[in-house]
């Protein structure tokens, strides 16, 4: 899981494209891969190979159900379909589910050295504790077979059943030692705050594998993404993921978590980062005071953001003027943070031109390539 | 010189029994007969620290409910002119419709009887029964003329998000009275703080209040309130103010790539937020380094947004430090009086 490149400058510079030999790795820790070709009730026939019978009847006959309105699709339409670049759908296929063409469109001419593959359609979140296993399980087989073990610059997620603690771990028991997978991938949106204890099975089980936990944004909780019930509109969703992400921290810390697993890593996928400073204020000012009812937390919640939790990148913050990103970033240090593009979705952060911020070769270095090995690195 | 300008402290309702005189005989009766005996929100749990600071904690531990005692305590140590209370109590929080409004008329007469009308310093804010826009309005438009109520208050944890249409009537009645909407932080609890579900602790629910700010001012820009309401001051209370910059770089961000879905909204949300909403001081939820205090203002973007609080009796504080270190002593001055007299139009009938 080593990246090898050659010293310089990691980010391509922004400008007319150099040819990618001369361009240099970089780390993006939140790429797309998606099933190849439909299926019935939701489940792309791709991953029949790794699904027993009973489960492919029973996708075909009753889907796959969440706690969201529709039988297909998001709970919000999303601005463009499936949420992609106009420009990455492979002929007569999904977007992220051709390798060759994700290769040519993105990991070759941005020079991906490492690749962090997150999963979104994978099960997890099913309401169906069994389904959302079995689906998982498929998925994680998917991934090898058709990703990590065709291209060495990607590594996979291993996606659990989340809700359910212990089969969660099972899973994750099963893909230890297995260097095709970097992380366990979680979504934020759970059935109940991250930090609580019908998902601790799932920390236990990381750390004893050595994995990081990655936290995308999106999910399937069925709780409104605002304290006062359903927003009307995609744009209140998507701009709400930074708040969900905000309470998963909030209870991660405040539940004790680093505590109980002080080795244990947290990225925080697809949320932003601008705000984790100002978070880390608020958290802290209140543990000062009422330390008293949260007896778990020894240290002051800003101190476990600084040891135990990264941020990627994308969607950055764009404030203007850009130079007040860096200071956010300076508030809680150069070396949280990991450069993510997104791809394929429309909000894909291009890495000649997402970080328009002033920042020293060091600093660049850590952003685009050393802090993902520090995270993920054997 | 005007004198400082408190815009968010708490007089306490020593207890559901000081209300029964102010509610109607029907409602006065319901509430003896059912053994109605208390409505303090969950919001605040009676002995946690941060929910009355020690040396402001009287008789049973509670906050000033006298309008002497509040004077002495919330007003004097900071050389306050003019206090703009802000009572939580559970009125709004009832899930009937006609028993909150009652309530609400309730304790509006209540603050009026018992602070308003016995020191001219004090300001309120009207408490309106969120979930009924209809009986929102009844009440704004029945204290209204009393000019000594200069704010309609709503908890950011509603029922509907605060942006939704169904609330329009509550904005357009504000508007038209030249009263500014403020939020407050608090829940009628009909959903979680947070995002994610119920939080385990205190702790945890009022650090995430913050989130539910965030999207209630998402919710705000992305209805088009702004539009529709021209005229319309928001006033987030006791909401936190060092979140609110990211959150509208994001929201900005987002905007740019999704505006077609909210056509309304011609300006970018950073511009509207900072013309048009207004937050009061405390919690600053400051940076532990005062240096950064001007690195955050400038990150705010404006010296127009801020409005000196107390927030008592909460304890955000230690003795009459109202003021994080570290600001700018004539953002300060703005912050105390100018900014809280631009806010409240009818704080400007009085000054002298």
């Amino acid at each position: 899981m080593t990246i090898d490149v050659p010293p310089g400058d990691v980010r391509p510079q922004a400008g007319p494209a150099p040819a990618s030999s001369t361009r240099l790795a970089i780390a993006d820790c939140d790429i797309h891969p998606r099933p190849a070709g439909a299926g019935i009730g939701g489940v792309s026939r791709s991953l029949y190979p790794y699904l027993s019978q009973r489960w492919r009847t029973h996708v075909e006959t009753y889907g796959v159900i969440y706690r969201q309105p529709w039988q297909k699709g998001p709970a919000y339409p999303k601005a463009q379909p499936q949420a992609c670049r106009r420009d990455a759908w492979p002929a007569g296929a999904m977007p992220g589910s051709d390798l060759g063409f994700m290769a040519a469109q993105h990991l070759d001419p941005n020079n991906v050295g490492f690749g962090l593959l997150n999963p979104l359609t994978s099960g997890q979140g099913a309401m169906n504790p069994e389904l959302s296993a079995a689906l998982t399980h498929a998925t994680n087989e998917w991934q090898i077979a058709e990703w990590t073990s065709k291209d060495a610059r990607l590594h996979g997620s291993v996606v659990v059943p989340y809700e359910d603690g212990p089969a969660a771990a099972a899973e994750i028991a099963l893909r230890a030692g297995d260097k095709n997978f970097a992380q366990v991938l979680l979504l934020t949106r759970t059935a109940e705050p991250l930090g609580q204890r019908r998902y601790w099975p799932i920390y236990a089980a990381a750390a004893e594998a050595g994995l990081p936990i990655g936290i995308h944004a999106f999910g399937y909780g069925g709780w409104p993404i605002t304290a006062a019930g359903w927003g009307s509109y995609y744009i209140e969703e998507m701009v709400g993921h930074a708040q969900a992400q905000q309470a998963a921290l909030a209870s991660l810390i405040l539940e004790g978590v680093f505590e109980r697993w002080p080795g244990l890593k947290v990225v925080l996928i697809e949320g932003g980062l601008a705000w984790a400073a100002a978070f880390a204020w608020r958290m802290d000012r209140q543990w000062a005071k009422q330390r008293g009812e949260v007896p778990q937390v020894k240290r002051p919640p800003s101190e476990y953001m600084r040891t135990n939790v990264w941020f990627t990148t994308q969607p950055v913050e764009e404030p203007e003027p850009r130079q007040h990103l860096a200071e956010t970033i300076e508030w809680i240090g150069w070396d949280r943070v990991l450069f993510a593009t997104d791809y394929p979705h429309w909000d894909f952060d291009d890495p000649a031109h997402a970080l328009p911020i002033r920042m020293t070769e060091a600093q660049r270095r850590m952003v685009f390539r050393d802090n993902a090995r520090a995270v993920f690195g054997a | 010189m005007h004198a400082p300008i408190d815009c968010d402290l708490h007089p306490t309702v020593p207890g559901l029994p000081a209300l029964l005189p102010h509610l109607d005989p029907i409602w006065r009766e319901t509430a003896i007969r059912r053994g109605l005996d208390e409505l303090v929100p969950i919001a605040y749990p009676a002995n946690a620290p941060i929910t009355v600071r020690a040396d402001w904690r009287g008789e049973g531990g509670q906050g000033a409910g006298t309008a002497g005692r509040l004077a002495a305590e919330a007003m004097a140590p900071f050389g306050t002119g003019t206090a703009i209370l802000n009572c939580l109590y559970g009125a709004q929080v009832l899930f009937s419709d006609d028993l909150a409004a009652a309530f609400c008329r309730a304790l509006n007469d209540w603050v009026a009887a018992t602070f308003l009308d016995r020191n001219p310093a004090f300001r309120a804010s009207i408490v309106v029964p969120m979930t009924n826009a209809e009986l929102a309005v009844d009440e704004i438009e029945r204290r209204a003329p009393d000019r000594r109520f200069v704010q309609v208050l709503l908890l950011v944890g509603g029922e509907i998000p605060a942006g939704r249409r169904t609330n329009w009537p509550i904005y357009a009645c504000a508007e038209r009275h030249g009263l500014p909407v403020g939020i407050h932080a608090g829940s009628l609890y009909r959903h979680p703080t947070t995002p994610v579900g119920w939080a385990t602790t205190f702790t945890e629910d009022y650090v995430s209040q913050a989130t539910a700010f965030a999207s209630a001012l998402t919710s705000l820009v992305a209805e088009g309130v702004f539009a529709k309401f021209p005229a319309l001051t928001v006033v987030l209370l006791e909401s936190g103010v060092s979140w609110l910059p990211a959150h509208l770089w994001r929201l900005t961000k987002f905007w740019k790539g999704l505006r077609s879905e909210i056509p309304w909204v011609t300006d970018p949300p950073t511009t509207l937020v900072r013309e048009r909403v207004r937050l009061t001081l405390q919690p600053f939820d400051a940076p532990p380094d005062p240096a950064h205090v001007s690195r955050l203002i400038d990150h705010l973007g404006s010296d127009e947004m801020l409005l000196f609080s107390t927030d008592y009796p909460h304890w955000q504080f230690d003795g009459a430090a109202a003021l994080p270190d570290g600001l700018d002593p004539g953002l300060a001055r703005k912050i105390m009086v100018d900014n809280p007299l631009k806010t409240y139009p009818r704080l400007r009938e009085t000054a002298p």
